[in-house]
């Protein structure tokens, strides 16, 4: 089997929204939603086979508007929340819902062979994130590991905290905080900390990087210039709880300690042009994947900085989901930091790249004009973190 | 007389020698002739007859050949010249014949003459061996008499002898007696040297009898004469102000007396210590706690003729008197010369560690030098204390304080030019008028720093200056000169300069733009010359005035050479980022604040972009200045008439990968640019290379990328869109020129164009022909 080959799927509409669908934890399952300002947006239920090499997918018509951001319940397969474009009098507004799909592609393909596209499902609305009052929805993160109750969305300068009830067909606003400041202040993206029993979360507006408390709304840290220029995104190191790392226009990747903002611990240089999106891998941190508009996709090896910097430690928590993992421990040389290699099928920008959340070597990248790549970590590397 | 038969034997001789000899012979004779009768053979030479030699017609030459002659008379000359030659010859045969019969007539009455004197002198000789028989009988009588006279002496002079051996032992006896008054007069009288003579040669004497009561009663009054004496001179030695000399005096004496030397030697060196250490407490009285008074050159002189000139002359007394001591004085006066000599250095450290901050060099060199010549005697004197090789340590840690000391100085003076060009930079603005000339204040500072690395380098030459003692030293014939002066000074010094060059890019305040990008584009050609010349000019300049003769590995010109390329082309992509950025921020200001759906209809250029024109111009004039044009690829014939080829259809797939999965039907309007699929990738900060068309092409790229990233992330009325194909024809007829491959400005303002059109929901493009009709009247 030609492992390393990467394996391509084409959208007809430009696209910027991609997730793995994050409560399937044995299919690898991607969610692409695109972005139409003419016809009718869809998204797109991506299944991979891995044993055959074989992608199939489902379409869901998504009627109100262009899918800016989309993601998927931790606790239930079938619900996800998107951000989306709504167009009316000449002014757009950026809002987010809650949705169901369809019971039967939930957890699998059971795509029939012809042409699906005339059949495509709808979604069932489930709520809206009411934002009238605090402008347009820039992303919306669920609680990781939670019961998929709990939803943070980011809405201007607004940080704004939802219970989902009644099997999520009711969305409360549970809290809110507001960044206040000279000047249009907008969040760009924020990310829910996997780690202090999930009560943090971190969001980037211009060229700072906050930290929140959920539980007070109170601003933890903030870390001031962190990008020469705007940040694009940020994500938590799933193994390291003080570790973030941040990617923004300035076509660099920081690594950074919430305990010392002043310095980051590692910055990485590589693309060039702006980073869009930056992605620990969820069991091996060493494992970076940004994505750029300078259309690649680069996978590092960030031993150093990871919470396994002299090799595998055996931890029970990351291994759950590996059958072949050697328990076995082996004394290493600390390896160097790394690229592993650079992908270069996307001919527009990478907007989002993910990792699979079902096979941890595994992971896909979404360019503008709709191509959608999923790549693996070679092999040869995995099995050195392996063994 | 003796040459009588010679002469006679002469003529004789050749007629019957062999033909093939005889004109040798005759030679031979003739030249015996001359001789005899004073004439030289210059005189011979000088006739007119014959120059040359070997000329067989030449009468009187060696080679004469009478037929030959003969011949040649008859066939040259007429009947009257020969005739009159024959008459001639005739002549000057009779006269040679004459001339011969008389040398031989007066060549006989000599030999007569001496033949009668031989006989005479016979009858003499007869005469004269009678007298000397007489004279031996006479003789004999003489012998005779001498020995009976000498027989009847005999007896008396055995007597004669006796007394005078008796009168001479009297004499020491009464020598003896005298000593001890005479011992008490020399001491009275401070004679101490003749004194101990005396003493010493009664000594022995005075050993042997000693059991003889009288002797013995001389002895003791002598030795205690000689203890008053030891006190004596122990005293004078003890005073010790009479200086070094006279107390090597009293040591010589007091060895001559017996004293133990141990204990002697001990206390000259107390001595001595004593009397240098006054010497270095008067230069450290000079040290000072306040200001050093003397300049560095008095220091080492006072602290050479005092200090070291004291330790010469202890030295060398020491091992005059103390040379019987062996191997253990040796060592003792070895360790009080370390001692001594460790303070000395040290007070020589301080004050020269004074002197690291001063400017002159040649001063210290030469107080140096000095210093390192003034140890050299007792250098040689006392090899084992290893005090030339501690004069020239402490001269070799000098030096190399002294280069990090000019290195530091070319830092800041690096540095200084780096402050004077941000100011020249700085303060024209404010006069509202751009640049006073990057390429004068390029060659200020290049001038600036090279005449401060020669002035380094000159008074770092001075170490190694012939006249400088300690300039053959290995360490300054090798190391100094490739580790110290060259790497250390030299190369140290043009890395930390692109280090300083680099830190510029990597300043984090990008935003605020610390640096005024001015002076990061002057900084970069900086670089670059150095990279092309100005290293390889200043290592040679180096490895010429330090003729390096050690081995040791060097930092080659290519690896300077390929930092300062580094660095430049750091700095310059650092410039292209920083212009980018200024434009992009501009541009992104512009496309993120406005309202793009309830726009209206264009009738203009947005402001915005011709600012963006305006000062990618002022860019392009600014790099003008510093780097060289570069090389564009052949542009269209009319670059500016094109239209824009937003709505071509058809999308290609042949690239796509084979597991590409065809997904529904095609959407005809989706942006399918044939170009863009078969054009090269645009890197967008990619490095650029070292010419203005390269830097403007990578700030006008990165401006551009901007543009098109912040529309897609908008969405477009009608009119928006349209607006947005104005800005993008009108930035079209203004960039192309900057960039090396105008197909990439069409590329990116293409994507813009089609970008909005997507992002629209209404898209109605603008007539080509009103785009330009606005174009231009804007």
């Amino acid at each position: 089997m030609e492992d390393d080959a990467p394996v391509i799927y084409g959208l007809e509409f430009q696209a910027r929204a991609l997730t793995p669908q994050t409560a399937e934890t044995d299919a690898i399952r991607f969610l692409v939603g695109t972005q139409s300002l003419k016809y009718d947006n869809q998204i797109h239920i991506i299944d991979f086979d891995d044993e055959n090499n074989i992608i199939n997918k489902n379409v869901l018509l998504h009627q109100v508007g262009e899918i800016w951001h989309i993601s998927t319940s931790p606790a239930d397969k079938g619900v996800l929340a998107t951000c989306y474009n709504r167009t009316s009098d000449s002014r757009v507004l950026t809002c987010a819902a809650v949705w169901r799909m369809p019971k039967e592609l939930e957890s699998g393909s059971h795509e029939s062979p012809d042409d699906s596209s005339s059949t495509a499902q709808t979604l069932e609305l489930l709520c809206h994130l009411d934002n009238t009052a605090h402008g347009n929805m820039a992303c919306v993160a669920w609680e990781p590991m939670g019961d998929g109750k709990k939803v943070i969305s980011l809405a201007d300068n607004h940080i704004l905290l939802w219970d989902l009830q009644a099997s999520s067909s009711q969305a409360v606003l549970a809290s809110s905080a507001s960044l206040e400041g000279r000047g249009q202040l907008k969040l760009t993206s924020g990310r829910w900390s996997p780690h202090h029993n999930c009560t943090q979360v971190a969001t980037a507006n211009d060229t700072t990087l906050r930290g929140w408390d959920t539980r007070s709304m109170s601003q933890i840290y903030c870390i001031e210039n962190a990008h020469g220029q705007l940040v694009r995104d940020l994500d938590f190191n799933p193994n390291k709880q003080y570790y973030l790392a941040s990617c923004g226009d300035d076509c660099k990747v920081k690594f950074w300690d919430t305990r010392n903002v002043t310095e980051p611990v590692k910055t990485l240089e590589e693309h060039s042009h702006w980073v869009w999106n930056v992605r620990y891998n969820h069991s091996h941190d060493q494992l970076v994947l940004t994505g750029s508009s300078d259309s690649r996709v680069i996978l590092s090896n960030m031993v150093s900085i990871s919470s396994e910097p002299f090799g595998h430690l055996v931890d029970d928590d990351d291994v759950s989901d590996q059958e072949d993992h050697q328990p076995e421990e082996k004394s290493k040389e600390p390896l160097q930091d790394n690229v592993i290699a650079t992908y270069e099928e996307h001919e527009d920008s990478v907007y989002a790249v993910e990792w699979s959340s079902a096979d941890p070597w595994l992971f896909a990248s979404l360019s503008y004009d709709g191509r959608l790549v999923i790549n693996r970590v070679p092999r040869a590397l995995k099995y050195h973190i392996l063994l | 007389m003796a040459a009588g038969p010679v002469h006679g034997s002469g003529p004789g001789d050749s007629p019957e020698g062999p033909e093939a000899e005889a004109p040798e012979r005759r030679r031979k004779a003739h030249g015996m002739l001359k001789l005899y009768y004073g004439l030289s053979e210059g005189e011979a030479a000088g006739r007119p007859a014959g120059p040359d030699p070997l000329d067989p017609t030449d009468l009187n030459g060696a080679h004469f050949d009478p037929e030959v002659y003969l011949d040649k008379l008859r066939r040259e000359c007429p009947l009257a010249q020969l005739m009159d030659s024959e008459t001639d010859m005739v002549r000057q045969i009779r006269a040679l014949d004459s001339d011969m019969q008389t040398l031989v007539y007066e060549n006989y009455n000599k030999f007569i003459s001496a033949t009668d004197t031989i006989r005479k002198m016979k009858n003499d000789f007869r005469k004269m061996e009678d007298e000397m028989d007489r004279l031996a009988t006479n003789m004999a009588v003489i012998t005779d008499f001498s020995a009976r006279i000498s027989a009847t002496l005999q007896d008396r002079h055995e007597r004669i002898t006796k007394l005078a051996g008796v009168h001479a032992l009297l004499r020491k006896l009464q020598f003896l007696f005298e000593l001890p008054s005479r011992l008490t007069k020399c001491v009275e009288l401070g004679a101490y040297g003749q004194a101990v003579r005396y003493q010493g040669r009664a000594q022995a004497v005075l050993q042997q009898y000693q059991h003889l009561p009288s002797f013995r009663a001389i002895q003791d009054d002598c030795q205690v004469i000689t203890a008053r004496l030891v006190q004596q001179l122990r005293q004078r030695f003890r005073e010790g102000g009479s200086g070094a000399p006279e107390q090597a005096e009293c040591v010589e004496l007091l060895l001559a007396l017996g004293e133990p030397a141990e204990e002697l030697c001990e206390e000259f060196l107390a001595h001595a210590r004593g009397r240098l250490e006054e010497e270095l407490r008067s230069l450290e009285a000079e040290l000072g706690p306040s200001p050093p008074a003397p300049d560095v050159l008095e220091f080492t002189d006072h602290g050479g003729s005092g200090f070291v000139g004291g330790l010469c002359q202890v030295a060398a007394a020491y091992q005059e008197l103390f040379a019987a001591q062996g191997p253990a004085g040796a060592e003792k006066l070895a360790a009080f010369a370390r001692e001594l000599g460790g303070r000395y250095f040290a007070l020589v450290e301080r004050r020269l560690a004074q002197e690291q901050g001063g400017g002159d060099n040649s001063l210290l060199v030469r107080a140096l030098d000095r210093f390192h010549r003034r140890l050299r005697a007792p250098g040689a004197l006392l090899a084992a204390a290893g005090l030339a090789e501690a004069a020239t340590e402490i001269v070799e840690r000098v030096a190399r304080e002294r280069l990090g000391h000019h290195l530091q100085g070319l830092r800041v003076a690096f540095l200084g030019c780096l402050t004077d060009v941000r100011q020249a930079l700085a303060a024209p603005r404010l006069a509202g008028k751009e640049g006073p000339g990057l390429a004068e204040l390029l060659a200020n500072v290049a001038s600036s720093i090279l005449s401060h690395i020669k002035a380094s380098l000159a008074a770092v030459h001075l170490f190694t200056a012939k006249e400088v003692s300690f300039s053959n030293k290995p360490y300054f014939r090798g190391e100094f000169c490739s580790q110290g002066v060259r790497e250390g000074l030299i190369v140290g010094f043009i890395r930390s300069m692109c280090q300083t060059a680099q830190s510029f890019c990597d300043s984090p305040g990008e935003k605020g733009g610390a640096t005024p990008p001015a002076l990061l584009l002057l900084l970069s050609r900086l670089c670059l010359d150095y990279e092309t010349a100005t290293i390889s000019y200043i290592l040679t300049l180096t490895d010429e005035q330090f003729l390096v003769q050690d081995q040791s590995p060097v930092t080659p010109v290519s690896t300077l050479c390929a930092e300062a390329r580094e660095t430049a082309r750091r700095l310059l992509t650092h410039y292209v980022k920083v212009q980018g950025l200024v434009i992009s921020q501009m541009l992104r200001k512009s496309v993120e604040t406005r309202d793009w759906l309830s726009t209206l209809e264009p009738r203009n250029v947005r402001a915005v972009m011709k600012r963006v024109v305006e000062d990618t111009t002022a860019i392009d004039v600014q790099v003008g200045l510093l780097y060289e044009e570069g090389v564009r690829k052949a542009q269209s014939s009319d670059s500016s008439k094109r239209t824009f080829s937003v709505y071509s259809s058809s999308r290609q797939q042949g690239r796509y990968a084979p597991s590409y999965t065809p997904s529904a039907p095609m959407d005809t309007n989706l942006l399918s640019n044939i170009q863009k699929l078969f054009s090269e990738r645009i890197d967008v900060f990619s490095p650029v290379e070292f010419n203005k068309v390269s830097v403007l092409t990578g700030i006008i790229k990165i401006s551009l990328k901007t543009l098109l990233e912040c529309v897609r992330l908008r969405t477009f009325g009608r009119f928006g869109l349209q607006q947005v194909q104005v800005d993008c024809h009108f930035l079209q007829l203004y960039l192309w020129r900057f960039v090396a491959d105008e197909e990439l400005v069409h590329l990116l303002l293409d994507e813009v164009v089609a970008s909005a059109a997507l992002r629209c929901p209404d898209p109605v493009p603008m007539e080509p022909s009103v785009v330009e009709v606005i174009c231009e009247r804007g």
